[in-house]
């Protein structure tokens, strides 16, 4: 589905991405790991066109899409919950979610996702016209996620939804992660907890300064010494 | 009675900045740039206006569509050529753009047009409206002014909730960014805007050249810059603030100049506006910028 080829991003001066090369294929669970800094949110705004690529290439279903614009992206099947979610904090729950299928024309199919959406995150239906600021962290994030799922993405691309949410609230995300997932829908997952990642992951790539330094199956990752050491806390 | 005379004419005063705040503001809200060569679009919309009707022949409503169209396409093609390609450009470099931008279209109509004063022609209604016994004379320019304001308002408020554009214009005006990851063609958003604005700006040359009938390269400067104190009086990037600011700032300049003094009129109003920025620094009702992440 997805496939990055030697890839290098750079802020200026600055290499960020050193050349990195990854693949997610299609209805799969992949996940980028990764200490602070190590690139991880640069290689989902490089893939989602926010960020232009330096050198190398990016192919969805082995079209490129290396030089398209974000809006552009967002249409061939690639949507993006982002880091810190991102939501419209002026706007109401429901707009938010219509701004995520905001390039889509078929009405009728909208309003059955948004029905799917609702079901998944039933919070967000009582919450259908507050504005999205007033909503806690968690909830942020749930519509993050909605909103993603709004442009009836391919691949989803998820940039550390766990980030600030209590350990009970974790696990729930990681189950609807896997749920959207099993709807079909391929998700490359960015996060900083390790553990719950690779726990749902089909693969995983481990990211340091820039490149890629190991990679293997979730379970392959979750028992080896190096990742433990590194990632797991001991 | 003649309070009342002066409140009103205040109020169509302020009509006309509200609707110049509005161009200012929505700039301001989307694309984080402040347009200072707007004024100088009024200006543009003004001449427009006054060749289509004197010199071309046409009907008042044709005339004043020709206008808005010559400035809709004159934004859209300054933000293209002048401001779209410092988009990652520190906001002085755009600053100083706009103004250079400013400079250019009062140069350049200087030299098209010449820089003697023309008539505009009266191509709005003439005649005023007479209350208790003719004692309070209000002309219907005056009210058509109100009017136009009250519809512009209501009708940009609706866009702006209501519609898809118009969400999108919001999101675009929160987070870029964010925007983008939505599927929403930023570059064609911040082209709407600048659209908009333009196109009223022609709206409030038309209500403005047929209040005050003089045509000169620099008509716009000062409305523009007391348009632009109102948007900021208002809360820059708030549209309800636009029009509370040009309303407030219209009537306070009006009854400045009734009752204290005409040469100390402009003064007065922009101590008022640093009184209110001393209190209120985000303006009337503008609200704390986001912290961008
Ligand atoms: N806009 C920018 N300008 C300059 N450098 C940047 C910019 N954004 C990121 N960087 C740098 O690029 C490197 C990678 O940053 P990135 O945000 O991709 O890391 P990350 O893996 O997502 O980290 P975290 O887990 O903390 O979110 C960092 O060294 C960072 O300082
Ligand atoms: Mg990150």
């Amino acid at each position: 589905m997805l496939k990055v080829k030697d890839l290098k991003v750079r802020y200026g001066m600055i290499e960020a991405i050193k050349g990195i090369s990854f693949e997610v294929d299609d209805s799969e669970i992949v996940t980028l790991i990764g200490a602070n800094g190590a690139g991880k949110t640069t290689t989902m705004h490089t893939i989602s066109g926010l960020i232009k690529a330096a050198s190398g290439s990016i192919e969805l279903d082995g079209r490129d899409i290396t030089k398209l614009p974000a809006h552009k992206i967002v249409e061939m099947g690639i949507a993006q919950c982002p880091e810190r979610r991102r939501v419209f904090a002026q706007q109401s729950v429901e707009d938010n979610l219509f701004l995520g299928a905001y390039t889509r024309k078929d009405k009728d199919e909208i309003r059955k996702d948004l029905e799917n959406v609702y079901e998944l995150f039933p919070r967000l239906k009582e919450r259908s016209t507050q504005m999205a600021g007033t909503l806690s962290g968690g909830e942020q994030q749930m519509l993050a996620m909605g909103r993603a799922l709004m442009a009836k993405p391919k691949i989803m691309l998820l940039d550390e939804p766990s980030m600030g949410l209590s350990p009970l609230l974790v696990r729930e995300i990681f189950d609807i992660i896997k749920n959207i997932n099993s709807q079909g829908v391929t998700i490359l997952l960015v996060e900083q907890n390790a553990k719950m990642a690779l726990s749902i992951a089909n693969r995983a790539y481990v990211i340091e300064t820039g490149r890629i330094v190991m990679s293997g199956t979730g379970e392959e990752l979750l028992n080896s010494e190096d990742i433990k050491k590194a990632y797991l806390g001991g | 009675m003649t309070f009342l005379t002066y409140l009103i004419s205040g109020l169509a005063l302020g009509s006309v900045y509200a609707i110049i705040a509005l161009g200012y503001t929505m700039v301001y809200g989307i694309a984080k740039m402040l347009n200072f060569a707007h004024g100088d679009i009024i200006m543009v919309g003004g001449y427009a206006a006054f060749f289509a009707f004197n010199k071309f022949g046409l009907s008042p409503v044709v005339s004043i569509l020709a206008s808005i169209l010559v400035c809709t396409l004159l934004g859209v093609i300054i933000e293209r050529l002048a401001y779209k390609p410092l988009r990652q450009a520190s906001s002085l470099s755009v600053l100083i753009t706009a103004i250079g931008v400013s400079y250019f279209l009062q140069n350049g109509s200087q030299l098209i047009f010449g820089s003697d004063t023309k008539i505009f022609p009266a191509m709005l209604m003439e005649g005023s409206l007479k209350l208790f016994d003719g004692r309070l004379m209000i002309s219907y320019l005056t009210l058509f002014t109100i009017f136009t304001c009250v519809v512009i308002m209501t009708v940009l408020t609706l866009f702006i909730n209501k519609t898809k554009i118009g969400k999108a214009m919001r999101a675009c005006a929160e987070d870029k960014g964010a925007a983008q990851l939505m599927g929403i063609n930023v570059d064609t958003t911040i082209s709407i805007t600048f659209a908009i604005g333009s196109g009223l700006a022609a709206v409030a040359a038309i209500l403005l050249c047929s209040t005050y009938p003089s045509l000169s390269p620099t008509l716009g400067s000062m409305p523009g810059i007391k348009a632009f104190t109102a948007a900021v009086f208002g809360g820059i990037g708030s549209i309800p603030g636009a029009l509370l600011g040009g309303l407030l700032l219209g009537i306070i300049e009006n009854l400045t100049k009734a009752y204290i003094s005409t040469q100390l009129s402009d003064a007065i109003v922009f101590t008022v506006l640093i009184i209110v920025l001393l209190i209120k620094p985000t303006g009337l009702l503008g609200k704390k910028e986001n912290v961008k992440v």
